[in-house]
Order: C-alpha cells, then structure tokens, then sequence
C-alpha cells in the first residue's frame, strides 16, 4: 500500500465559483476518501424571519440563492399560501410557471458554461453565456430583474405580461432554439468532451436512491425524480415528461441539463398558449397560523422550504433544504475512486452552488 | 462535418459585433421594466411613512417633524416595495442603475413638502378676519 496524502481542495479553486471545502485523501493519483467541508458563506438568513413580516420576507427568501432566485420566492410563497388556505389567480399561476422555467433556462445555461470552462473549452464557456444573455433581457423586460425577479409576492405576482409580449418571448426562445442545439451537439457529440466525461464519476442507481441525490444528479443515474410532476403552480396542467439518463457518469448529467433546456421551451410555449385573461394578484388578510412543507423543483433538484407561523405577523421558523446540500453525500460517493484530475470535473457535475446550501 | 460546423460559427463571430458591452463607457441596455434606483418627487411626499414600513431591509428614513425623508442607497436592495404603496405616487423607480461608489456614503436626504393641510388652515386664517 501506498503512503496516503491530504490535498485540500477549495475553497478558492479556479473551477470553484463557491466556497466548497473538500479534504482529497490520495493514493498516488487516487482519491481514496473525500471529507467536505462548508461553512464559509453563512448568512444567517433563517434567523431573519423573526425579525421581518412574512410578507417582507419574499425578498429574502429570493436572495438566498442568486440563480435559483425566482424558484426560492416562489416555493416560500407557496407555502404561505398554503397555510392561510388562499387561492391564487391562475393567471398568476401560468406566470409563475413561465418564470421559473425562464430561472432554469439560465442557470443550465450557465452551468453549461461553467462546465465548459473548467474543462478547459472557453469558447463554448462564451457562447453559453451569449445566448444566456436572450434569456436575461427577456426575464429584465417582464420582470425589472435580471437575476433577483421580485416579482412573486404572498397572493400572486407583482407584474402582468401583455399578450403581445408574451408572443415576442415564445417567438425569441424559438429564435435562440437552433443555436441552443447547436451548442448541445457540441455538449453531447464531441469527440473530445465525450472522452473527457464518458465513464467517469459513476452513480448508481441504488446509491443515488440511498445517498438522497435529486435533480439532474439523480436524474442521470435513471431515477426519474421531478418535482414539477407534483402539479405545483401551473405544471399540473402542461404535458412534459422529465429528462432521463441511465449511466450515472459525467456525461449523463451533462446531457440531462442540455435536454431539459429544450423541456424548459415546450413549457414556455405550452403556458403561453394556455394563459387565461384574470387578475394577477388577491387582497390577503391576517397572518399564517400553521407549517407546512412547500416542495419546488429547481434547476439543481427539489428544493424544501418547511415555514411555521402562529398567526403573528412574523413567522416563528423557516428552514430551507436547498438540492445541493443533499447533493453532497452523493458527491463524496462518486469523487472516491476517480483520479485527482479529474475532480473539478466531476464536482461541477452536481452544480454546487454553496450560498444557497449554506443561507 | 464538425469542422464546417466550427467554420460556420467561427465566421459568424469574425463579422457580427461583440456581443459585450463597453459597459462604464456604454451605458447598459435598460428596459421600462428596470429597477435602477429609487427616485423621490419632494413635493408630493405627504412623511405618511407608508415606505418606512413596508422597506424589508429598513433603507428609508422619514423625519415628520422635520419633514425629511432620507433613503440609505446602499442598504436599499431596489425592491420597489415603497414605490407600489406611497399614496401619492410620488416615488418612483428609475431605470438606470446608481454609479459605483469608492467611498463609503449612499445617504440621500430630502427636505419633502409634509402633509397637506385642509381645513385647520382655513379656520384658523379665518378667524382672526372676524375678530
């Protein structure tokens, strides 16, 4: 046996965008253990509900994470609504839905670049982040926002988007739809990446299952976990099915983001041809008197947000699950084994976004 | 095939603009729908306070007796909350964002009009006429 060494990784790593500590125990060039470590971005933002009307609160639950942003607002809102029994235009229902899938066109977007970047492909990095910026002008038009929406508050939405707007988004997303295959061909065909992802960092099936991984994570190793098959919002009345891939590697990740993207449009297109006329926004009165357990799915998997309140204006307790807090313990089965090149690769394949895992 | 498909974008990109922007030189691309900075009309502010407590993050600062009302642009996180409940409408959300500051600061404050006054105003100027 080989004498083991320590390498630490992060928290500031080149391929890093987030403070995520891991202890890499090698032997030679392998990764025998992985001890992580987070803790470095902590914000305290749970605590802040005592101190903030839980209608204030929306904005603070939209700042907990910086690309998940909407979805963050959205799940808290949800749950508010949920207590006080209110129910909420469906107008703003189809918007919230056209938003969100707006929030994860971005983020994959992003992330696609991201990955890119740290294998090395910068050019493929620009052009990612080149057609996020369609998505963004079409979010800061609607919205007033390019990465913090604000717009969803406790009783539905704070802005409408005119028919003919809405025409102009759904023709613009088919405008980008050939550029957005063409980089998934690049993604998914090329020789190169394919050598560089296929067969590394697997998952199982059952390890996936056991070890809690959600979102695209667990969805490339085949189990075909979706939140938004739940019906939340407006998904109950749209027709999707969620993205599956069945070898668990690198790869499979990287192609469930890619495809779920083209998910995302058919939504888009599908909300905006089945949006009725109606209000956006109710009156609401009182406070919530009671907790619940509101689930989304956000670009990174299932998000939980559990909210308690005893009928005052300020709630007593909300604790946020975000998908990459549970996305660790499968992150520290898949880097065991793999050689240390390889590990910003495969970190990057769970999306790690730190600040939302950490509030 | 792939080598065409590189062809193509390599061109594109030769004879299309940057798809970046100068951005201090070039002001950024802004919508009506941004939300820039808070800006207030002093004369139509009523120091009602409706803004003071609706801020979540406490940015607004309204004197009644002095008849001032102070925004902490630093603290402010351009949520528009108070732009959608002042009565008088008389704040508003501009479009372009503030300048980067290198000093610390952001303070803005604003000698406002304060509420208007109605009838006490007439029955007082009033009654010295009869006397």
């Amino acid at each position: 046996m080989s004498k083991q060494i320590t390498v630490p990784f992060g928290p500031q790593h080149p391929v890093l965008p987030e403070p995520l500590h891991l202890d890499l125990v090698l032997e030679d060039e392998k990764v025998v253990d992985v001890i992580p470590t987070i803790g470095y971005v902590h914000r305290g933002l749970e605590k802040l509900v005592e101190k903030r009307e839980y209608t204030e609160y929306v904005f603070i639950a939209e700042r907990i994470c910086g690309i998940c942003s909407f979805i963050h607002s959205q799940t808290y809102v949800q749950g508010i609504e949920q207590i006080m029994g209110l129910e909420i235009p469906e107008r703003a229902q189809y918007l919230r839905t056209i938003w969100s899938e707006y929030s994860r066109l971005h983020s994959h977007l992003l992330w696609l670049g991201c990955f890119a970047d740290s294998m090395g492909f910068e050019s493929v990095f620009m052009n990612s982040w080149r057609l996020r910026e369609h998505i963004l002008d079409d979010l800061e038009a609607t919205t007033g926002g390019r990465v913090i929406q604000g717009v969803c508050k406790v009783g539905g939405v704070r802005r409408d988007i005119t028919p003919e707007k809405l025409d102009e988004m759904v023709k613009g997303l088919k405008g980008i739809e050939h550029e957005l295959q063409d980089l998934t061909n690049v993604f998914l065909h090329d020789s190169s990446i394919q050598h560089r992802l296929k067969g590394i960092g697997v998952l199982s099936k059952e390890d996936a299952y056991y070890l809690g991984a959600v979102g695209p994570t667990a969805r490339g190793s085949g189990l075909a976990i979706d939140i938004r098959e739940t019906g939340y919002a407006a998904f109950g009345k749209i027709n999707f099915k969620p993205v599956v891939e069945y070898d668990g590697d690198c790869y499979a990740r990287c192609a469930v983001r890619a495809k779920e993207m083209f998910t995302s449009i058919d939504i888009i297109e599908q909300c905006a041809k089945k949006i009725p006329d109606g209000t956006v926004d109710m009156k609401v009165t009182g406070a919530p008197d009671g907790e619940y357990f509101s689930r989304a799915e956000q670009p990174r998997g299932e998000v939980i947000h559990y909210i308690k309140g005893n009928g005052k204006k300020n709630l007593v307790r909300h604790r946020v699950r975000t998908p990459t807090f549970t996305n660790i313990p499968p992150l520290v089965t898949l880097l065991k084994g793999c050689d240390l090149a390889d590990v910003p690769v495969i970190v990057l394949t769970i999306d790690p976004c730190i600040g939302c895992a950490e509030r | 095939m792939s080598f065409f498909q590189m062809t193509k974008t390599v061109l594109k990109s030769l004879f299309s603009r940057p798809a970046t922007l100068m951005y201090p030189v070039k002001p950024a691309k802004k919508t009506d729908a941004t939300r820039g900075h808070v800006k207030i009309n002093p004369d139509g502010c009523i120091t009602c306070r409706s803004c003071q407590r609706k801020c979540p993050t406490q940015a607004i600062c309204v004197e009644v007796k002095e008849k001032t009302w102070q925004i902490d642009q630093m603290r402010c996180v351009v949520c528009a909350v108070c732009v959608d409940v002042c009565p008088t409408k008389c704040l508003t959300m501009d479009n372009q964002y503030r300048p980067a500051m290198t000093a610390r600061g952001g303070l803005e404050k604003f000698t406002v009009a304060g509420p208007k006054k109605k009838e006490p105003v007439v029955a007082e100027a009033a009654k010295p006429a009869k006397e």
